[in-house]
């Protein structure tokens, strides 16, 4: 099919208002939900049901990632660190890398993937049976009352699940660099404890708070605006899940730009921390 | 002396992206009537109901609550009104999570004002009403019949006393049995409290045997321009010897011409 200029105009402002006036729903519906924590417009047996399911249930799951992250890591850089004679600074490298980004990010991706995508199937298959308008008719906001305790439940419980990723991709290459590969493991903690900082935690654990807080709005968005039909309620699953996974690694560059100036800023002439 | 309407309609035109499911319709209710709204599935019947409660805004016109249109509502103000509605829906949309006495509660407990004791005693009221045994408090949603969720969304509907129900093809999917059994609840409920009911459905058994009064709504597709979406309002039993041949076609349950879609 051929377009002129002039659809082509069309067709672009008509995807970037649609992208516009989504985006705007989300964030009224991210306030709406934000105040029903602030004024606790939900049962706490909720709090705790969901609690649960996005903190304990994902304990295997992220333990498993982390480990095997770890000890990928340290199977790909030991080869390029023994040319150079650095075997002992791959801790340092390695627990940077999963404390500053791979703990966060495959934390939030695995939540997003596991809880989040559960949480849009929940909420859309509530909205195809009209739990939502029966919460409404009965003097209840929906949004409130369900999407409140899942965002606490993430921002809540994420970075606890992000420092179980991080200690767990600690130990996955500590076992392969110490273990399997025998590198001295003095020189291998010394290093990690010169360029590990609380700082590179505390980036970490922050990222962990943001992506818990946008990954379950993101779902829960996506679950109340469901199309009808089963067809609908997979479909908000996908998308809670590819909308999350984008804003997650999005999100992440940008924060860790921010996180690299303000670094600057308060301490200036040290070493840039980009990881 | 004339009665003020409960809900009035004017002019209310709903559409859903391209789609028009509502025009131009205008429609009175008054309190204690029981109105049936009929007509084919996709006709807006549902629409229409869950514009009164303020779930849906009309894209054009305005819907009035005792003579105050919704969209001056504030939050708190719906929040007031739909209190004093009760609605059961279609499927009963009973909350999943919750078993049958909470979901009977629910709306007690979000109200407020009502020690726990006074809400089992009401719970239990409206479950004896809806003639079911105490036994099922317990039972999840996941475990009941067809019937018995219909049973206990009506309860929840009732639970606080309201002054207008609205049943959303509350016969839909049920045997012929437990369809006239959901007949009785309506009619005993309406006979226990001087309340307005608003019952959208295509079951004319329950039109002929519940409602007061008719509202008969044809789908805009097959409506040619300036033609009136709503094609009768009268008595039940007037409707097989209307004039207009499709309220008596609806009524009949007659085929006739519509065997191939699209006419």
């Amino acid at each position: 099919m051929q377009f002129t200029g002039a659809a082509r105009f069309s067709l672009v402002t008509t995807h970037l208002l649609g992208a516009a006036t989504a985006l705007g729903d989300w964030s009224m519906f991210s306030w709406r939900a934000l105040l029903g924590i602030v004024q606790r417009s939900f049962r706490r047996q909720e709090l705790l049901r969901v609690s649960v399911e996005v903190g304990y249930a994902s304990v295997g799951v992220v333990a498993i990632t982390g480990a095997f992250i770890g000890m990928v890591l340290a199977v790909q850089a030991y080869g390029q660190f023994r040319t150079l004679g650095m075997e002992t600074s791959l801790g340092a490298v390695i627990h940077m890398s999963v404390v500053r980004e791979l703990g966060p990010v495959l934390a939030a991706v695995m939540l997003s993937g596991r809880v989040g995508s559960a949480m849009a199937a929940e909420l859309a298959s509530m909205r195809v049976t009209e739990q939502l308008d029966a919460l409404a008719c009965l003097g209840v906001d929906p949004v409130k009352y369900l999407v409140a305790p899942r965002v606490l439940a993430s921002i809540m419980l994420l970075p606890l699940l992000t420092v179980l990723a991080d200690l767990m991709g600690l130990f996955g290459s500590s076992l392969i660099c110490l273990q399997v590969y025998q590198i001295d493991s003095h020189h291998y903690w010394r290093h990690t404890q010169d360029f590990v900082k609380v700082w590179d935690v505390f980036t970490g654990l922050v990222k962990s708070v943001i992506f818990g807080g946008v990954f379950s709005l993101i779902a829960c968005h996506r679950g109340f605006n469901s199309q009808p039909g089963a067809a609908g309620v997979g479909r908000a699953a996908t998308e809670a899940f590819v909308l999350s996974f984008i804003a997650i690694l999005v999100l992440d560059f940008f924060m860790a730009m921010m996180a690299n100036s303000l670094y600057n800023l308060i301490w200036p002439g040290a070493v840039s921390r980009v990881a | 002396m004339t009665r003020k309407p409960i809900v009035e309609f004017r002019d209310v035109q709903m559409q859903f992206g391209l789609q028009r499911v509502l025009a131009g319709v205008a429609v009175t209710i008054l309190p204690h009537e029981t109105v049936a709204i009929i007509g084919e599935s996709g006709c807006g019947k549902t629409v229409l109901l869950k514009l009164i409660v303020g779930l849906l805004a009309p894209t054009h016109g305005e819907v009035l609550f005792e003579g105050a249109p919704l969209q001056t509502f504030s939050e708190r103000q719906l929040t007031q009104m739909r209190l004093r509605v009760g609605f059961l829906f279609q499927q009963a949309a009973l909350f999943d999570s919750l078993n049958v006495f909470d979901n009977v509660a629910f709306g007690l407990r979000a109200k407020g004002g009502l020690t726990d004791a006074a809400i089992t005693e009401r719970v239990h009221d409206r479950l004896t009403e809806v003639g079911l045994a105490l036994s099922v408090v317990s039972k999840m949603p996941a475990e009941l019949s067809g019937g018995m969720r219909k049973r206990v969304g009506l309860a929840r509907a009732l639970a606080l006393d309201p002054d207008m129900i609205l049943y959303d093809e509350p016969t839909t999917g049920l045997d012929p049995i437990m369809t006239d059994v959901i007949n009785e609840l309506i009619l005993r409920t309406r006979e226990r409290r001087p309340v307005t009911s608003v019952i959208v459905t295509h079951e004319m058994r329950t039109v002929q045997k519940c409602a007061t009064r008719v509202v008969m709504l044809y789908p805009l597709a097959r409506l040619s321009e300036n033609e009136p979406q709503i094609i009768y309002d009268g008595p039940p039993e007037n409707m097989l010897t209307a004039d207009d041949a499709r309220v008596r076609q609806f009524a009949e349950g007659n085929a006739s011409d519509r065997l191939i879609e699209g006419k």
